[in-house]
């Protein structure tokens, strides 16, 4: 299990052109802002690209659907876009930033397991226009979402 | 990483407010500590075990496996559980056939000796406490086996209807085998691999059957029974021998018989069509309702003499309101409360377990709908999180099972 994420980090790490950082079983990325509910964002320009952790991926096992949300909708920074389906769980997916949904990933719909396979490359779920970047001072960098990961595991 | 699936969970649930999973995490907390530990416990940590609090105890989820990966090797080649949360019970005395009886719908008294049967425990309109696979040992020694869950209210009721039986003179008694552990072994080389460590000719005892026969070395309670779907075994082993025989049934089938978490299990025995009771079973569902009218036996429907008689006689006769079905249906997989309506969008039930099925790779659910619109091939729309998605009544089980039987 762990060499097969590493090397789904590895290419995530190519793609991105950043660093890695492996921790633990699960990777996160350099580069990238974590929300405590395990969602990542990835930020151009006013572009935000979101989806779910490898922590998040590893601990739901095999993604089944994805509910995407629709193009043009709005979400608040916390609000509920959409749901991930495991085998065994259903599990709400929270906007980390306030935007406005441009693009979703259709893959998903034949492919949900890229969330699994590819969770911060293919495995994209949405893009949103951020309407307030200074939101991103209240997410995680991959260090602390890194240890914020550690220490939840750690309790139990 | 433990206690993982159970934390996030929490963290990304989407039933739970926030002032909720605080509340949540706070009995969680409280009660980890008390969570009682199978004799397996150690092993199943030393073998990559998720656990998770299971009915008061520390279960394994899942092992190193996807629950995708374990559901489908137990149907190709075969899965280990420890089910050693259960309760195992023998029932003693000359007069043990008519107690159980007036609490079972079952007829007891004609299953020959070491055979057994599925069968419920009833309340007084009718009702599930539990589920139960019960065997006549002998004609004065019947075991059974309980949910784990269920495991303080049945003892309390067949404790209560004892003493009032026993007090009019009836010979009964009790032993719960708490020092005992219950394995289930499943799948295809269940019994190719089982054989490896008992002399007894596997081959000779039949879905359902019972025996009390040496395995590895210590004698086990061996029943040819499971939650799966597939052949296989239920084997009460000596808590003290319990890791050993793990062990060596891991190892007579060169790694190919992988153990097995909860997660898989449920996937098995929602394919198989069968009922989690809490879910499927519940105090107010009649056996009827739940399509376990072929457990009441003959003589049972025609004599009566159980709790709650007169109501699942009369549902017999009558027919039920309500009855359990299985479903196929797209978009997300249904869950258990997921509201059943029909093309006028009129609520018509509930799904009371659903998931996405590994074997046949589409979601799949059982659930119960109005009498009438129970026939296979009924279509109807099943809402998840508010949004209707096509679904059509459909026979169980969804995956064939397997079960030993005569040719």
């Amino acid at each position: 299990m762990a060499s097969r994420l590493l090397s789904a980090s590895s290419r995530a790490a190519s793609f991105l052109r950043i660093s890695v950082a492996h921790r633990g079983f699960a990777s996160v990325v350099n580069g990238l802002k974590y929300a405590e509910s395990h969602e990542w964002v990835k930020i151009e320009d006013n572009h935000a690209t979101v989806g779910i952790t490898d922590h998040a991926q590893d601990h739901l096992g095999d993604v089944v659907y994805v509910e995407l949300p629709e193009v043009g909708a709005a979400f608040k920074q916390g609000d509920s876009f959409g749901a991930v389906e495991s085998v065994k769980a259903t599990s709400d997916i929270y906007s980390p930033v306030s935007g406005e949904v441009i693009e979703v990933n259709e893959e998903l719909n034949n492919s949900p397991g890229l969330v699994n396979s590819s969770p911060y490359e293919k495995g994209w779920i949405m893009k949103v226009i951020m309407k307030d970047p200074g939101e991103l001072a209240s997410l995680k960098d991959a260090g602390a979402y890194s240890k914020f990961c550690d220490e939840e595991d750690a309790k139990h | 990483m433990r206690g993982g699936l159970w934390q996030l969970g929490q963290s990304i649930t989407r039933r739970l407010s926030q002032a909720d999973k605080k509340a949540v995490a706070r009995r969680y907390f409280a009660s980890e500590a008390d969570l009682k530990k199978t004799v397996l416990y150690d092993f199943h940590v030393a073998n990559g075990g998720k656990m998770v609090p299971f009915a008061g105890w520390s279960m394994p989820i899942q092992y190193k496996d996807s629950i995708m990966d374990s559901t489908v090797n137990c149907r190709e080649n075969g899965s280990l559980f420890d089910v050693a949360h259960m309760c195992g019970l023998s029932l003693k005395g000359k007069d043990a056939v008519p107690f159980l009886e007036k609490l079972v719908i079952a007829d007891v008294a004609g299953l020959a000796p070491g055979t057994g049967s599925l069968t419920v425990f009833t309340n007084e309109k009718g009702g599930a406490i539990d589920d139960s696979v019960i065997t006549k040992v002998q004609d004065d020694h019947i075991y059974l086996v309980v949910n784990a869950g269920c495991r303080d209210k049945d003892l309390a009721h067949i404790e209560e209807h004892m003493k009032a039986f026993k007090a009019k003179g009836g010979d009964v008694s009790w032993h719960i085998h708490d020092e005992r552990s219950l394995l289930a072994l499943q799948g295809p080389l269940a019994a190719p691999v089982l054989q490896h460590l008992t002399k007894e000719d596997l081959s000779k005892i039949y879905f359902g059957e019972f025996r009390i026969i040496d395995i590895n070395g210590s004698s086990c309670f061996l029943t040819r029974t499971g939650y799966t779907g597939e052949d296989g075994f239920e084997i009460s082993v000596p808590s003290e021998n319990a890791v050993d025989l793990a062990k060596a049934i891991l190892e007579k089938s060169e790694g190919k018989v992988r153990l097995t978490g909860l997660g898989a299990r449920d996937s098995l025995r929602l394919e198989a069509g069968l009922c989690l009771y809490g879910n499927d079973m519940e105090q107010h569902t009649t056996p009827v309702e739940a399509g376990l009218t072929w457990a009441i036996g003959k003589r049972r429907r025609a004599e009566g003499g159980f709790l709650g008689a007169e109501v699942i006689l009369k549902q017999l006769a009558e027919g039920p309101k309500v009855r359990r079905v299985g479903f196929f249906s797209s978009g997300p997989p249904a869950r258990s409360h997921s509201e059943i309506q029909d093309d006028k969008g009129t609520n018509i039930g509930e799904i009371t377990s659903g998931g996405f099925s590994p074997c046949l790779k589409k979601n799949i659910a059982m659930g119960y709908v109005k009498s009438g619109l129970h026939k296979a091939g009924t279509q109807v729309k099943i809402l998840v999180r508010g949004k209707p998605y096509d679904g059509v009544v459909t026979k169980m089980p969804f995956v064939p099972t397997k079960y030993y039987k005569p040719s």
